[in-house]
C-alpha cells in the first residue's frame, strides 16, 4: 500500500478539481465527507459520468424526509425540498467515496433510477420507495419491499403518526 | 386508517400488488435482461440463450420456498421458478421481520440506540453498535479514548470468530453435515462466553455505545481470551480434516452459486461474497477504521467467486480475527474506556452520592440525552457479512432525525438470484447458506 493509500480516503479530493464543485457539481464538505448536491434532472447523467470516473458501486441509497427540520445547510442555489434521497458511493481504485444529496419535491416525488447503470439499487430503491412514497422512474419492479403488498401510507414520512394506526394485516379482522 | 386519509399520487401509479414472482408466459424473453418482477440479472449471452431456448410454459412450475424453511435462516422466502430440478428464476421476497427499527431508531435519545440497532444482525451485533456508536462520534466530533478503541476493536472481532463459526454451523447443517453443526455451535458457544464475561449478555449486548463502551475488560479477561486462542486453532484444524478434505463437501459446494467481481459491484456485494471472487476489498485495511491500521492482518480472497470459496474465506477470516485479538492483547492501552466528557458520559455511580452536579448530569443525560449538533454523516465498518454502514441525520436535537442502516445482507441478498441462476433445487439451499443473510438485518 502506498502512502497515498494510507491516508482516509474519504478526505480525498482530486487535486486538479477546485473546491467548490467536483464533476460539474456543487460540492460541500460533512465532517471531511464529500457530498453532492446535483439536481432531479442532473441526477442520471451525473451517475453516468461518476461510472465512467470509477465509482463502480452504489453502496447505500435512502431517503429523508425533512418535513420538521429545517436545520440543514445547503448550497445557496439548491432550493429546498420536503424529501432528499441520498445516494453513497465508493470508488475501490482510489478509496473515495462520494455522497449525492438529491432534492425531491413533495408534489412530485419521481427520481430517475439507478437501476441501469446499477443494478444495486434496485432493492435500496424499493425501500425508499416502500419507506416514503418517492417513486423511481425506470424501475424495473416499484412494489412494496418490506411492508405487507396492500399496506396503506409511508412509515417512515414525518407525519406518519407511529402507534396511532392499528396494525394492518392480512386477513386480521382491523378496519382499515 | 381515517376517511380523511388520501392517497399520496404515486400509490396509484405503481402496483403494490405483485411482490411476487410473474409467471414466465408474462415475461417475454427479451426482458430476461432485465427481468420485470423477478430482478434476475443474465448476462447477454445467457439473455440470448434463454431467448433461443425458451422453456415451454407448461413444463416449469413456480413454487415456493419459505419463509417457514429451516435453510432459509429466519424468515427469508424464495420464489423459485423450476425447470424439473433446475432453477430458471428466484425472486427473494423479504418484510417477514421488519419491525420499523429505523423509525424506532427515530423516538430513540442517542444514548438508547444502541439497544435498539444491537437487534439488527443478532448474530454480530456489536458491530451495528460500533457503526452507529461511530457516526455518533463524527456527528458529535469527538475523540474516543485509545483504550476504548482497542476495546472495541477486540470485542469485534471476536464477535466476528463467533459469526463465522455460526456460519459453519449453519452451513454444515444445510448441506447435511450435522456433526459440523454440533461443533460450530459448540464453539461459537466458547466465544460467546467470553462476551458474556465482558458485556453481561451473549446477544444484543448495547455494550459498545457513543463515547466509549460500557464498562471496562473485567479482571481476568486475559485468560478468558487466550482460552479461546488456544483452544480454537486445534478445532479449526479439526474443520479442516472434517470439512476442506471430504469428497462429497468439495463437490456440493466447489462450482455452486458463481459470480463474477464485476456482478459483485454492480449489484453492491460486499464483503466475502465480493472477496470469494479474488476481488482484494476489506475496509478494515483499505479505510481503515479504529486502529485497524496498527494491526497486522491479512485480507483472504478467494479465486472462483463459488461457495466453497466463500466457505473457506470464511474459515481463514477466523484465523485472521484471531490474528487480530492476539494483537490487541498485546498492545492493549491504559486508561479511561469511555471518553470523559460530562456531556455525553454519565458520571461514576461513586460521584452521584456526593456531588449534585454528576446527579444533575447523571439524570439529564438518562433521562433527556445528550445533544448532537446538526448535520448527517455516514460511516461504514466491514462487518462479517461485508460493508455495514450507518447514516445519521441529526437536527440538534437527543434524538437521531433519521437513522438509516445499510445492512450488508439487505444488499447481499440480490444476488440470490443470479447465484441460482441455472443451478439444481438442492444447490439453492448451498446457495443461500454461503451468502450468510441474517433476515433481523435484512428487515430490519
Amino acid at each position: 500500500m502506498t502512502d497515498v493509500d494510507a491516508q482516509s480516503g474519504e478526505a480525498d479530493t482530486p487535486a486538479e478539481i477546485a473546491p467548490e464543485t467536483l464533476f460539474n457539481t456543487l460540492l460541500t464538505r460533512s465532517h471531511e465527507q464529500l457530498v453532492l448536491h446535483p439536481t432531479r434532472e442532473n441526477y442520471a447523467a451525473l451517475l453516468a459520468t461518476l461510472h465512467a470516473a470509477g465509482y463502480h458501486s452504489v453502496i447505500d441509497l435512502c431517503g429523508v424526509d425533512y418535513l420538521t427540520n429545517d436545520s440543514r445547510e445547503l448550497p445557496a442555489s439548491i432550493e429546498a425540498e420536503r424529501f432528499e434521497v441520498v445516494v453513497n458511493l465508493i470508488n475501490h481504485r482510489e478509496r473515495a467515496r462520494l455522497r449525492l444529496r438529491i432534492q425531491i419535491p413533495e408534489s412530485d416525488p419521481v427520481l430517475a433510477s439507478a437501476f441501469t447503470l446499477y443494478p444495486g439499487t434496485e432493492a435500496m430503491e424499493r425501500e425508499t420507495f416502500d419507506m416514503f412514497g418517492i417513486s423511481f422512474d425506470g424501475h424495473p419492479d416499484l412494489t412494496r419491499i418490506l411492508m405487507p403488498e396492500d399496506w396503506i401510507g409511508h412509515p417512515l414520512r414525518k407525519d406518519y403518526d407511529v402507534g396511532r394506526i392499528p396494525v394492518q394485516f392480512k386477513g386480521a379482522p382491523a378496519n382499515r | 386508517m381515517t376517511a380523511t386519509h388520501e392517497l399520496p399520487a404515486n400509490v396509484n401509479q405503481t402496483s403494490e400488488g405483485g411482490q411476487e414472482l410473474t409467471s414466465a408466459d408474462v415475461v417475454a424473453a427479451a426482458e430476461r435482461l432485465r427481468e420485470l418482477g423477478a430482478v434476475l440479472r443474465v448476462s447477454e449471452s445467457d439473455a440470448l440463450v434463454a431467448e433461443r431456448e425458451q422453456v415451454p410454459d407448461d413444463e416449469t412450475m413456480i413454487i415456493n420456498m419459505g419463509p417457514q424453511h429451516p435453510s432459509t435462516h429466519g424468515v427469508l422466502r424464495l420464489m423459485l421458478e423450476l425447470q424439473g430440478e433446475t432453477v430458471l428464476r428466484c425472486k427473494p421476497i423479504i418484510g417477514y421481520l421488519h419491525t420499523g427499527m429505523e423509525r424506532t431508531g427515530e423516538e430513540l435519545t442517542y444514548m438508547q440506540g444502541p439497544t435498539n440497532v444491537t437487534r439488527m444482525d443478532y448474530a454480530a451485533p456489536l458491530f451495528t453498535e460500533l457503526a452507529f456508536s461511530l457516526t455518533v462520534e463524527k456527528l458529535l466530533d469527538i475523540e474516543v479514548p485509545e483504550r476504548a478503541i482497542w476495546i472495541r476493536m477486540l470485542m469485534t472481532e471476536m464477535n466476528r470468530i463467533s459469526s463465522h463459526l455460526l456460519f459453519m454451523a449453519t452451513n454444515g447443517m444445510d448441506l447435511g453435515a450435522v456433526s459440523m453443526m454440533l461443533y460450530g455451535w459448540r464453539e461459537r458457544e466458547e466465544a460467546l462466553r467470553f462476551l458474556q464475561e465482558v458485556t453481561g449478555l451473549r446477544m444484543n449486548h448495547n455494550y459498545i455505545r457513543p463515547g466509549g463502551v460500557a464498562a471496562d475488560l473485567p479482571d481476568g479477561w486475559r485468560d478468558g481470551v487466550l482460552r479461546l486462542l488456544d483452544m480454537l486453532p486445534g478445532r479449526l484444524a479439526e474443520y479442516d480434516t472434517l470439512l476442506n478434505q471430504q469428497p462429497i463437501w468439495r463437490e456440493r459446494l466447489q462450482g455452486v452459486g458463481v459470480i463474477s467481481a464485476e456482478e459483485c459491484l454492480a449489484l453492491g456485494v460486499t464483503g466475502p461474497i465480493l472477496r470469494s471472487t479474488g476481488y482484494d476489498w476489506d475496509l478494515r485495511r483499505d479505510m481503515p477504521y479504529l486502529a485497524f491500521d496498527q494491526v497486522d492482518f491479512d485480507v483472504v480472497v478467494g479465486s472462483y467467486g463459488d461457495c466453497f470459496d466463500r466457505y473457506a474465506i470464511r474459515l481463514a477470516e477466523i484465523h485472521e480475527s484471531m490474528k487480530i485479538v492476539r494483537q490487541c492483547l498485546e498492545k492493549m492501552p491504559k486508561g479511561d474506556y469511555r471518553i470523559q466528557d460530562k456531556k455525553v458520559t454519565p458520571p461514576p455511580r461513586a460521584r452521584i452520592d456526593e456531588s449534585m452536579e454528576a446527579l444533575i448530569h447523571h439524570f439529564k443525560i438518562f433521562t433527556e440525552g445528550f445533544k448532537v449538533p446538526e448535520g448527517e454523516a455516514y460511516v461504514s465498518i466491514e462487518s462479517p457479512r461485508g460493508e455495514l454502514g450507518c447514516y445519521i441525520v441529526s437536527d440538534g436535537s437527543s434524538k437521531p432525525y433519521r437513522m438509516h442502516v445499510r445492512a450488508p445482507s439487505f444488499v447481499n441478498l440480490q444476488s440470490l438470484p443470479h447465484l441460482m441462476h441455472g443451478s439444481l433445487v438442492a444447490d439453492a439451499v448451498a446457495i443461500i447458506s454461503s451468502v450468510d443473510p441474517i433476515l433481523g438485518e435484512v428487515d430490519r
